[in-house]
């Protein structure tokens, strides 16, 4: 009897045991499943992720927003030196000087000057200053066949030498753009030439790398990677 | 059961009792117990991952299932846990967001090394835009220097110090090529990795499990693997941030460029193509023929990077003249 009775014992605590390990199981494959089947439908995050697009990027929206060029500020001024009472520099238009003297077309560079912008950097091809500065206005561009053109519409002055850059430009494969690649969901912005090309030394300057990764592929000592 | 050995004094019911523990030792009830014994072995070594979790992960996060299994409740569920984490470990607001591919639109990006002058500004704005770890200055970009006169990509150096661009010098910025043929994709054992409808490879950080097989096959060297948690000062962190993008990333994953999705996706341009001051970026849908990205493939002398590999890039290079 004694033998059944821890027979008995036994089996409850055997029953116990198994009970526990049970509930585990159970709880475990409830934890699981409780991540798999809470997705009431497979298919409901890809027709939530097409309807998302409703309303844009159709054919009929293509292009609505425009193309921003920066226009560059009007004719430049001359700083005098002079400030005035409020403390503000003092400047003076181009054609403040330009109309008291003759216009002098063979001049090309800055070193024939023996009074003013004698110093200034000219580095754009053999060109006379009155190739693109207009001595009937100089407050105002010239194009090649003789029109006035305002400084603010410097890039069509430009494009008239530059035309394969201007192509590209135009593409947006010359110069840099902000904003929306896509223009029917946003405005794209970009640079006019002189924000890039100072238009007396038009080449792009010379930069100082300033940021470099520092992982292993770019270690100095090389080796693996 | 126990019919091999009936005792005269149990009766019936007794003998049918569950034949572990206490039973007179058989064959039969050795290997019963054996039985039970690996059993229960095999449960515990199948729950044991649950007892080795890393401290910094929830159990909600270890069970996480393939982004592509997620429903948009889980996503839901899930972002804001990471926004929330993002507060607590950053200090920073973030929002984080899953924009789809458009669909009809296929990513194209090339680089024009007649204007590229080494400056890294790409690099740069990739670092911020991407919340890269700050203590390595991490990036998706590397720019070479290469030597005039040879397109090999392995002998390009990215240490250079120096007034860019030199005279005997041309600089190609590298990144993921965003191939059609991915070998990243093909080496990942999980399918962490895989390639969109607009072309971009993506990763699931959450299930990739470091192993790294994919920074092996990729011949450009363009994945990244995250060494450590990355480190970005609150004021840094973009809080901009995309699931499969810019997220930030946990430690012992991998990554790579994804064409900025969370800009890209919403019609935007990615950051690099932003910050770079020469211009020599340009991007766009390859599948639109008015596209600025396919005025360069038809204009412009245009080659792909190690094209014998058969990657079938989504990204070019080309020259003005």
């Amino acid at each position: 009897m004694n033998i059944n009775k821890a027979n008995r014992n036994g089996m409850t605590n055997a029953t116990a045991v198994i009970g526990i390990f049970a509930a585990v199981f159970v709880g475990v494959l409830a934890a699981f499943g409780a991540v798999q089947l809470s997705d009431p439908a497979p298919d409901d995050g890809l027709q939530e992720r097409a309807g998302e697009d409703k309303g844009s990027g159709t054919a009929e929206t293509v292009d609505s927003f425009p193309v921003s060029i920066r226009k560059p500020i009007g004719p430049p001024r001359v700083l005098t030196g002079i400030v005035d009472a409020e403390g503000n520099a003092v400047t003076a238009s181009c054609s403040s000087c330009h109309t008291t003297r003759p216009a002098i077309v063979a001049t090309k560079v800055s070193a024939e000057l023996d009074e003013f912008h004698s110093g200034m950097p000219f580095s754009h091809g053999s060109i006379s200053c009155l190739a693109c500065h207009n001595q009937d206005d100089y407050d105002a561009l010239r194009l090649a066949d003789g029109t006035r053109l305002e400084f603010s519409d410097v890039m069509t002055l430009c494009a008239q030498c530059h035309g394969p850059q201007m192509t590209d430009y135009e593409h947006g494969a010359h110069g840099g753009m902000t904003g929306f690649w896509d223009k029917s969901r946003g405005p794209q912005e970009k640079l006019n030439c002189i924000d890039c090309h100072l238009p007396h030394t038009p080449q792009f300057p010379k930069m100082q790398p300033t940021f470099k990764p520092k992982d292993r592929f770019l270690s100095p000592e090389g080796g693996d990677h | 059961m126990n019919a091999e050995s009936p005792r005269p004094d149990q009766d019936a019911s007794e003998r049918h009792q569950l034949p572990i523990l206490n039973q007179p030792s058989s064959r039969r009830t050795a290997l019963k117990a054996a039985g039970f014994a690996l059993g229960l072995a095999a449960f515990g070594k199948a729950l044991s991952p649950m007892m080795v979790i890393p401290e910094n992960v929830s159990a909600e996060e270890f069970l996480q299932q393939h982004y592509k299994e997620l429903t948009e409740e889980d996503k839901k569920r899930i972002f804001a846990r990471l926004e929330k984490e993002a507060k607590e470990e950053y200090g920073a607001d973030v929002t984080i967001s899953d924009p789809p591919p458009i669909p009809g639109v296929r990513f194209g990006y090339a680089i024009n090394l007649s204007k590229c002058n080494g400056n890294g500004k790409c690099m740069e704005a990739c670092n911020k835009e991407n919340n890269h770890h700050r203590g390595t200055d991490q990036s998706y970009i590397r720019v070479l220097e290469m030597s005039k006169g040879s397109l090999d990509m392995e002998h390009g150096t990215t240490t250079y110090d120096h007034t860019v661009p030199q005279d005997d010098k041309f600089y190609m910025p590298v990144q993921c090529q965003q191939c059609d043929n991915p070998p990243c994709v093909s080496a990942c054992p999980i399918e962490a990795t895989w390639q969109e409808d607009d072309g971009i490879v993506v990763v699931d950080y959450n299930w990739c499990i470091g192993c790294r097989y994919c920074e092996a096959a990729c011949p450009y060297h363009a994945r990244r693997f995250n060494w450590e948690q990355p480190e970005i000062p609150a004021d840094e962190v973009n809080g901009n941030q995309g699931y499969l993008s810019n997220r930030i990333r946990p430690q012992g994953t991998m990554e790579k460029c994804h064409f900025c999705l969370h800009r890209t996706r919403e019609g935007r341009a990615p950051a690099c193509l932003e910050a770079c001051p020469t211009g020599a970026r340009v991007f766009g849908d390859l599948n639109d023929p008015d596209s600025d990205i396919n005025y360069v493939l038809k204009h412009k002398r245009v080659f792909v990077l190690k094209e014998e590999l058969g990657t079938r890039p989504n990204f070019f290079y080309f020259f003005d003249s």
